[in-house]
């Protein structure tokens, strides 16, 4: 049983969980994930490890559909139905120099162990999160711990920057700063325009790519994606990839599979009906 | 002790004797058929997931049972890769000690309801038997799930007697038929077992694979029930080479032996152009979202499938049929199987290829797809095959199949799942450098289950490739004695069979 010991919500349907897992407490590298799952109906839902302490790890959920609703709906002292980890390779971690990172959304907690990785290593890190707006901001002071330089980007401009993480980038690179290494963690679209940019300056950039998952150890294939031109699976082969050579146009249409069955699910959800259940395994008994 | 099966002489003389010719001599009454299991109608059952055949009624059972004429050296023996008692447990069933006949088969067999249900008997067991000479062979298969069911359903199951406990702790990676049958043995010997298991149930193929209407869940869990009451401790979530390693659980974990049944879980693709496109599924994924994750109950299950009007299943084995038959179920109009040789030439179990073709599969033998045509949303819209022919046989005896030079069709489809097999998940040894795999990836071991290294045992589809449940349990079985020899001292030259 996989006992939630501290759950609040960080901001407006960003959630802080912490649960206890000692295996993945002791395992658990920077860039690996959890699989999650709420209950015996839930899907097995793919979630960062942003941190470890004792026999604990904590992780940072945005809820989206039905089966990250259920996991950020349960309190302190519920117990998870299933937490499996840690999964995933770890990131590439060394000296590059001068490193860029940025995150959005669930990606502002999730970048964090490597930017305290990445400075543990004697790097100089250059940390940039984006939200929608100022209140939906968190975790800034951790990362400003970890951080040599600090920026902050908002679509409607309340705080920092009026814009994106690849905003910031953009400015920060025309401004002349060189960098020699970049991660990226966020929402598709974001990573996919860092990477754009970075191309062109030839700065090496890795992405931690958030496809659909099923086993979350190789068995399935769900969550291949074409990565010059091969085929490798998120979830053994990264999530990790290089952002200049992933097909991200393939990427966008694969995580978009779903979209009908999911707004089904998540508007039937509080019910559940026993009567379909018995219609559809045939046991009219 | 590997057993050569010779092809079994089929029925040429399945016809009796012509009816012109007056008896001259007083003959045996004609032996009667052999029984039919009652089974739900094609077009019904499509329409859920129930289990397709209901079962036989003892009185039923007791008739196909008293067809066995007890052979002294029994044929049928010889084709059961785990040699279970046949003749003793049918006369069992035949004098109606029901329960005794599956404790009787339990001593060579730990799953008979789900061996009874799933093996290919037609090659094994009932492929050997005397009577498929002149006429039908005994329904082994049928007799064994019989006396399963019986035992189970009736609350029968009795706990064996268990040896006293020793001090020896083994664990156990991967809860497939091969890791069950490790756990059950070494458990009744007296050794402390912990199974370790990636996913959230126990089973392997048995719970993520095979679809409940042919081998219901509940059976599989009184399976495991039945272990976890021999005292064996099961830790569901647990991915090893992720969260410790196979060396960490010798050593910091304390295990005095490894068994590595992890399975063959990395789904083949056919590298042809649109094999990303929405729409496209390995076997492997669409099977466990409809079984382990139950999505054929969705929404109430939250895991999602494509349900697909037109489904093109590629492949010819029982993983295909079962992916065919569960589209179906789903709801698909249209499902189409295809595969490269001929309808003979499927290494799926015939009961379910006949299953397959009632429910109305449309069967497209001798072509292989060449690639998957998308529209611009990224979604599959057409499947573009190659036509075969049969050639030469091959190494494997069947003729090989070739592709003929510019022949080419277009099937409409919405849903492409690609049914042709399993390699090796590299996990293992990805995280096991040291471990030796042949150039497939499959941990290469002895006789009786021992890898290269000390105290580390494998067997079932990482040893063998994707094969069958009996074959994973009889090689569970060698490995478990390989465990209980070295870890009690024991000397295979000293041990005469
Ligand atoms: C390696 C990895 C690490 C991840 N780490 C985290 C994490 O730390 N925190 C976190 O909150 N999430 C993380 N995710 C994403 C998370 O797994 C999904 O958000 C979750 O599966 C959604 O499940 P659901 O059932 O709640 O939503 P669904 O019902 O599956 O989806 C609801 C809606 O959201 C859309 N959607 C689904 N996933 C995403 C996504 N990733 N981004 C944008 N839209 C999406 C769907 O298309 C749908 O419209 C990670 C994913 C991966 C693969
Ligand atoms: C769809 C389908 C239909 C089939 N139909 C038939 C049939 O009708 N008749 C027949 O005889 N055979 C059939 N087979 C084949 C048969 O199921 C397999 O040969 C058999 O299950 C192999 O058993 P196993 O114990 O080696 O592995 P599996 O059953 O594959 O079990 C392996 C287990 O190990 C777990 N695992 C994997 N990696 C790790 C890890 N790193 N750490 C912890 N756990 C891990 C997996 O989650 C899984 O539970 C079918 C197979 C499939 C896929
Ligand atoms: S285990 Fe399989 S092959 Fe052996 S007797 Fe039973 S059904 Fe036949
Ligand atoms: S070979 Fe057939 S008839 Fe002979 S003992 Fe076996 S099942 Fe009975
Ligand atoms: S999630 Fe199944 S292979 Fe990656």
């Amino acid at each position: 049983m996989y006992e939630i010991v501290e759950k609040y919500e960080e901001v407006p349907n960003v959630h802080r969980l912490v649960v206890r897992e000692p295996n993945i407490a002791a395992k658990a590298q920077p860039g690996q994930f959890a699989i999650l799952m709420a209950d015996e109906q839930s899907e097995r839902v793919p979630i960062s490890i942003v941190d470890t302490k004792d026999d604990t790890f904590t992780m940072f959920i945005l809820e989206l559909g039905i089966s990250s609703a259920k996991i950020v709906n349960m309190k302190e002292g519920d117990t998870l139905e299933a937490v499996t980890g840690p999964l995933g390779m770890p990131a590439d971690l060394g000296k590059y120099g001068r490193v860029v990172l940025g995150g959005g959304c669930y990606g502002i907690g999730a970048i964090y162990p490597l930017a305290r990785a990445l400075k543990e290593l004697g790097n100089e890190v250059v940390t940039i999160i984006e939200a929608r707006s100022d209140y939906l901001l968190y975790f800034q002071e951790e990362l400003k711990a970890v951080s040599d330089e600090f920026f902050v980007a908002t679509s409607d401009g309340t705080e920092g920057t009026n814009g994106h993480v690849q905003d910031v980038l953009v400015k920060l690179i025309r401004d002349g700063e060189r960098f020699d290494h970049a991660k990226f963690i966020g929402c598709t679209y974001m990573m996919m325009n860092c990477s754009h940019i970075t191309s062109p300056y030839r700065i090496p950039t890795k992405v931690a790519l958030n496809t659909i998952m099923l086993d979350g150890t190789g068995m399935c294939g769900c969550c291949r994606v074409s990565v010059e031109g091969e085929t490798k699976f998120a979830c053994v082969d990264g999530p990790e990839f290089d952002g200049h050579h992933v097909d991200w146009d393939e990427l966008m249409k694969r995580k978009s599979s779903y979209l009908m069955e999911e707004m089904l699910a998540y508007q039937t959800a509080p019910h559940t009906c026993k009567a379909l259940e018995k219609a559809y395994s045939g046991d009219s008994k | 002790m590997s057993k050569k099966k010779s092809p079994a002489p089929k029925k040429e003389n399945a016809k009796q004797s012509p009816k012109d010719k007056p008896a001259e001599k007083p003959k045996r009454p004609p032996r009667p058929p052999r029984t039919k299991m009652p089974e739900q109608p094609p077009d019904i059952r499509i329409k859920n997931f129930v289990e397709v055949p209901y079962g036989l009624t003892p009185e039923e059972a007791q008739l196909e049972a008293a067809r066995c004429i007890q052979c002294k050296r029994p044929k049928c023996v010889e084709g059961c890769p785990v040699s279970v008692q046949i003749p003793e447990f049918i006369a069992l069933i035949k004098d109606g000690h029901f329960a005794e006949a599956a404790s009787k088969i339990k001593e060579t067999n730990v799953l008979p309801a789900v061996c009874g249900r799933v093996c290919p008997q037609e090659t094994q067991c009932e492929e050997t038997c005397i009577l498929g000479r002149r006429g039908e062979p005994v329904a082994i298969g049928y007799l064994e799930r019989f006396c399963a069911d019986y035992e189970r359903l009736g609350g029968h199951i009795k706990l064996p007697k268990k040896k006293r406990p020793n001090d020896k702790k083994v664990a156990i990676v991967g809860s497939g038929p091969a890791g069950l049958t490790v756990a059950g043995d070494l458990s009744l010997l007296g050794y402390k077992l912990t199974i370790f298991e990636a996913f959230h149930k126990g089973g392997g193929v048995l719970v993520y694979g095979i679809p409940e209407f042919r081998l219901p869940k509940e059976i599989v869990e009184t399976e495991i029930n039945y272990l976890e009451r021999l005292g064996v401790e099961i830790k569901y979530n647990h991915v090893i080479g992720m969260c410790k390693s196979i060396n960490e659980l010798l050593t910091k974990d304390g295990f005095d032996a490894v068994f590595i049944g992890v399975g063959a879980g990395l789904p083949r693709f056919l590298n042809i152009p649109g094999e990303n496109l929405n729409g496209v599924y390995s076997a492997n994924e669409y099977l466990t979202r409809s079984n382990l994750m139950k999505a054929y109950l969705y929404p109430t299950y939250n895991t999602p499938i494509m349900k697909g009007r037109k489904v093109t299943v590629v492949g010819g084995g029982n993983v295909a049929m079962d992916c065919a038959r569960t589209a179906l179920r789903l709801g698909s109009d249209k499902v189409m199987l295809v595969y490269r040789r001929a309808r003979e030439q499927m290494p799926a179990r015939a009961e379910e290829v006949h299953h397959a073709a009632e429910e109305g599969i449309d069967f497209r033998l001798l072509s292989n797809p060449v690639e998957i045509i998308g529209d611009d949303t990224g979604v599959v819209k057409r499947i573009k095959c190659q036509k075969y022919q049969l050639g030469e046989p091959d190494d494997s005896g069947r003729r090989r199949p070739l592709p003929i030079e510019g022949e080419y069709f277009e099937l409409e489809t919405d849903l492409v799942i690609i049914a042709i097999g399993n390699n090796a998940n590299p996990l293992i040894k990805a995280t096991t450098p040291d471990i030796e795999t042949n150039k497939w990836g499959n941990i290469i071991v002895d006789e009786f289950g021992r890898t290269n290294k000390n105290f580390v045992y494998a067997a079932g589809d990482i040893v063998t490739g994707g094969a069958t449940v009996i074959s994973a349990m009889g090689g569970g079985r060698k490995a478990a004695t390989g465990i209980h020899r070295d870890l009690m001292g024991i000397k295979d030259e000293d041990v005469q069979d």
